[in-house]
């Protein structure tokens, strides 16, 4: 049973002297638990689509499902980590974990445990008194993190959220980030560019092309290499194959459009 | 060993701070001390006509009998209160307006032109009409100090408001917050520091507005007395009110530099 499903969704941008087509024709559904990654080139509209599915914007046409109701009308909580972590700077790191149950009105005092907990458990500890300014990249995504899981979203939009990372603290990052959505059988849709990230991370990859954003190929990621850690999947013996291939398909589409 | 050694050399670069604020200091304090000698001088020597400049001594024994009897710290009191009055509604009223104008963004289109006419004009020259409105009291004198720096005000804190990183207000959205959510919580906050230095800048004008309004009606007050002295040629009377404006200014501008110091310690 699918649990997002986006059926024919096209997007235009427009400004005062021209317009442009983003996304053409996006259908795809994602099932409970499920990670997918949208894989492709700057321009091709990923971001777009995590901003249409968790309502930020709204697409010229098209319909979005969640839970097999249109979007609007879902009460589910969606989760959205950006590129960089966006931490509030004036607001202690417990203020800025607490931002969306503060909006939603229900602060309280388990939630606050909860808060905690979640911060010892990607590794934070004593910082929640702390501001963002005293803490280091990776640190900050981690908080991000946990600002995203505290709303217990029941699917989490990943918009290259590793991707200002060094490349030490991005594969920790990865590892964590798949350990606790498997743990709490969480649903993704992860943007990125790279494809060792998709391909270490995600169930399946959506490969899109740009100008205007298409679906060119979907590639399902072995059994075998769905079920390690990231950090395990780029040593697996079946990495590279699925690697060329999926490499072999993106530079098809770029070459069709240059 | 060598962690002696880095020790010296840490105490070495301190020693270097403090000789470096010392001779800055020294420079200060002679500036000072060589203005108002060279006024002294120049005034007892004749350089300069005592009876236009006055000096430092008879500016010093005036304020000195003038603020015993109290007579001078009436005044004082009067213009200051106008001023913190003036700037502080002006201030807090420019804030208001770009929250308005942010808030709907057809009223900001529509309030463009207008914004711009009244923010190139001169508002002291508006000053006999708020009179003829206001009366002639402290009310007008307070809505010079006001009007001077609203307008300035509500364009800088306005433009602020838009140039707060729209992501915060995504990460706000993805939460369900409010358009007003979102104010509260990342665009007013990331705009402290704005207005902070927009309250530097209002110090200074709110007391140009109050000084004209004073000149223009009041009979007392600060601007009053430069005013009045020029009318009898006291020329050391306008000479204490000017002292006295110059120190009430700046430790208004320190006052403000110090409220700054608290509320920003997070902003980046």
């Amino acid at each position: 049973m699918s649990f997002l499903t986006l059926e024919h969704v096209t997007h235009h941008y427009f400004s005062k002297d021209d317009f442009k087509k983003a996304l053409d024709d996006i259908s795809f559904s994602v099932k409970e638990g499920e990670f997918v990654s949208l894989l492709g080139p700057s321009g091709c509209g990923k971001s777009t689509i995590l901003s249409i599915v968790s309502g930020i914007m709204n697409q010229t046409s098209g319909r979005v499902l969640l839970d097999n109701k249109p979007m609007i009308e879902s009460e589910l909580a969606i989760g959205y980590m950006l590129q960089q972590d966006y931490l509030f700077p004036w607001k202690t790191i417990l203020d800025n974990v607490l931002l969306g149950p503060t909006i939603q009105d229900n602060v309280n005092k388990e939630l606050k445990e909860k808060a905690l907990e979640l911060l010892r458990e990607v590794g934070l500890q004593n910082v929640e008194k702390q501001y963002p300014s005293s803490l280091s990249g990776g640190m900050r995504q981690r908080v991000a993190l946990v600002r995203t899981l505290i709303t217990d979203p029941k699917i989490l939009l990943l918009d290259e959220p590793f991707s200002a990372l060094d490349y030490q603290t991005k594969l920790k990052l990865e590892d964590l980030v798949y350990k606790l959505l498997h743990a709490y059988h969480k649903t993704a849709i992860l943007v990125t560019h790279d494809i060792g990230e998709a391909i270490a991370m995600s169930d399946r990859i959506i490969v899109m092309s740009a100008n205007p954003g298409r679906i060119s190929k979907t590639f399902e990621v072995p059994l075998e290499l769905r079920n390690e850690m990231p950090f395990l999947v780029r040593k697996h013996p079946k990495y590279q194959s699925i690697f060329d291939k999926v490499w072999e398909e993106l530079n098809k589409s770029e070459t069709q459009t240059v | 060993m060598s962690d002696k050694g880095d020790h010296l050399l840490f105490e070495k670069h301190l020693q270097g701070l403090k000789r470096e604020k010392r001779i800055v200091f020294i420079w200060q304090a002679c500036i000072l001390v060589g203005f108002f000698g060279l006024w002294e001088l120049a005034s007892r020597m004749n350089w300069i006509d005592p009876l236009l400049f006055s000096s430092p001594t008879k500016v010093y024994n005036l304020l000195t009998v003038k603020l015993t009897d109290g007579s001078m710290i009436s005044h004082t009191l009067i213009t200051l209160f106008e001023t913190l009055a003036g700037f502080i509604i002006g201030t807090l009223l420019g804030i208001v307006i770009a929250s308005l104008l942010w808030s709907s963004p057809r009223f900001s289109n529509i309030s463009d032109p207008y914004l711009v006419i009244l923010n190139a004009m001169p508002k002291v020259a508006l000053g006999p009409i708020i009179i003829v409105a206001l009366g002639p009291g402290y009310v007008a004198i307070i809505a010079m100090g006001a009007i001077i720096s609203i307008i300035i005000t509500t364009i800088v804190v306005y433009t602020g408001f838009r140039e707060v990183d729209p992501n915060y207000e995504k990460v706000l959205k993805s939460f369900g917050a409010t358009r007003w959510q979102c104010f509260k919580s990342a665009i007013f906050p990331a705009n402290l520091p704005v207005m902070i230095s927009t309250l530097k800048v209002n110090v200074g004008l709110s007391w140009v507005g109050v000084i004209v309004g004073e000149f223009l009606v009041s009979s007392e007050g600060l601007g009053y007395l430069i005013v009045y002295g020029f009318q009898v040629f006291d020329f050391t009377l306008v000479m204490a009110a000017l002292i006295l404006i110059a120190i009430f200014a700046a430790l208004m501008y320190k006052v403000v530099e110090r409220i700054e110091g608290w509320l920003i310690k997070h902003t980046t």
